[in-house]
């Protein structure tokens, strides 16, 4: 198995062997980090650059373990704290990061397409860290890690994603990677939030959750991104939260074994209750203690070995 | 790549015969048998570790535990490999601090890989005494390291290729030295 891409950009373009050599990649690499020494030389003297153009927690401390894990070198950079505010453009502060020579460039920006567009213009290998409304492959990736460890088999799994899929790119690239593994998804949300071209995705849509509950074994529950938001696409958070909002008795509609997940950060009581979101159902932490392998395998595959000449 | 045998250097029964005496080195050398560690370097390391845990099993009636390392992660060559190498995982779930390893590998060539697995097993903790156990020393050592258990020293060309095979993972227990074929 082999990993062929130079950089992640996108879950949309791998292929099945590109997700399981990821996947697999991060099981191995997943005991260093139940380590006392957690720490391999296996990236020593890679430097890798953290462009972090919109605010994360996760995500940013999550690349940050990885990187450090396998020893190598990372900065971090956050709009807020940089020259952007200055007015420097996406391309000229991508091309100053590239004159200090890194290897690999992880970014996150509100525009979607921005990490692609740096790949055209760049030496490093690019990850991108979620971009717009478009993509977040790391996570997609770490969730189907996750499923993996509960499930088994991805083949024929009912995955139920609910929120605010509009404006979500964890549920696009969820939506890509799950249906190239099998599953059979199906997108829940209000109208507004939940156009019917997704139906294009290979996904069922349904405005009921309480309908599409039935069945499910693994439910995924969204945010609502009011950031994103430039109109308001239902009446209240109230009505939300009477339709949407996982509660307890919600999930008895759900397969017994289903699981829980959630890409953070959660509003409690909005989406998902706080009892739903702390139950042993669910595997919102585990999520992200599945990150920092996830981000070491994709930094490893990407990383590691001889620069390989590719025909892109 | 097409290549050519050009000596079978064991047999099933010699393989065999081999581990015998050398775990009767092992038990002589080691009276406190309850310090004794098992750790196999991947792939066939671990198949001759956990032969050798029988054997004393058989012999003394004691369990010694036998882990798995994978050296991917600390080659020393990582850099500059032309493919990719999939990690693989290390499973070592007994504490090896204070304890007298055992290392297992097949084949003891440059000596590189003893190396990285020294290193990732200092990462894991501290152990007494590391001790070294190959089936097959085919000389061509590059670094410092000499092996306390040898089932047989084998001298090779550097051209050469010592194949072994064991049936848990391949279709009989053999030991091969094979050449790459001319290239034509």
């Amino acid at each position: 198995m082999e990993f062929k891409q130079r950089h992640l950009l996108g879950i949309q373009h791998l292929d099945v062997s590109d997700i399981l050599t990821v996947l697999d990649t991060a099981e191995s690499l997943s005991e260093i980090s139940t380590r006392e020494v957690k720490k391999v030389p296996t990236l020593r003297g890679k430097t890798i650059v953290n462009l972090f153009f919109e605010p994360s927690t996760r995500t940013r401390s999550s690349f940050e373990l990885a990187a450090k894990r396998l020893s190598a070198d990372i900065i971090n950079f956050s709009q807020q704290t940089s020259s952007v505010v200055k007015g420097e453009s996406l391309k000229d502060t991508v091309l100053n990061f590239e004159a200090m020579n890194p290897d690999a460039l992880v970014i996150r920006h509100s525009c979607s397409g921005a990490p692609h567009f740096v790949s055209t213009f760049c030496r490093s290998h690019v990850i991108n860290a979620g971009d717009g409304s478009h993509e977040h492959p790391t996570q997609a990736l770490l969730d189907a890690f996750t499923i993996r460890q509960a499930k088994k088999s991805f083949r024929d799994l009912r995955v139920v994603i609910v929120g605010d899929i509009l404006h979500s790119r964890v549920a696009r690239s969820n939506v890509f990677l799950l249906s190239k593994l099998g599953a059979q998804i199906t997108l829940v949300g209000p109208p507004s939030l939940l156009p019917e071209e997704f139906k294009n995705f290979g996904a069922t849509i349904s405005h009921s959750l309480d309908e599409s509950l039935a069945g499910a074994d693994v439910i995924m529950m969204l945010r609502i991104q009011t950031e994103r938001q430039k109109a308001n696409f239902f009446p209240s958070i109230r009505e939300y939260r009477n339709l949407y909002c996982l509660t307890e008795k919600r999930f008895q509609l759900a397969n017994k074994d289903a699981i829980i997940m959630h890409p953070g950060p959660i509003n409690r009581g909005v989406e998902i209750s706080s009892e739903m979101a702390d139950s042993v159902k669910s595997v919102i932490l585990k999520q992200v203690e599945n990150g920092i392998a996830i981000r070491m395998a994709i930094l490893y595959l990407l990383l590691g070995g001889r620069e390989r000449e590719t025909a892109d | 790549m097409e290549e050519k045998i050009k000596a079978k250097v064991m047999d099933a029964a010699k393989i065999k015969r081999s581990l015998v005496r050398m775990t009767t080195e092992i038990l002589e050398r080691n009276r406190n048998l309850k310090n004794l560690v098992i750790v196999g370097i991947r792939t066939r390391g671990i198949y001759l570790g956990k032969r050798i845990s029988k054997l004393i099993q058989d012999l003394e009636k004691v369990d010694i535990p036998v882990g798995v390392l994978d050296i991917t992660l600390y080659r020393d060559d990582f850099a500059e490999l032309e493919t990719q190498h999939m990690v693989q995982k290390t499973e070592i779930d007994f504490p090896i601090s204070k304890k007298d390893v055992l290392l297992v590998d097949d084949v003891l060539f440059t000596g590189r890989t003893i190396r990285a697995a020294m290193d990732s097993l200092f990462d894991l903790g501290r152990p007494q005494t590391v001790q070294l156990f190959v089936l097959i020393d085919r000389g061509h050592r590059e670094l410092p390291i000499r092996p306390d258990y040898v089932g047989k020293v084998l001298p090779t060309s550097k051209r050469e290729v010592v194949q072994v095979k064991l049936s848990e993972v391949d279709d009989a227990d053999e030991v091969l030295i094979t050449e790459p074929a001319e290239l034509k």
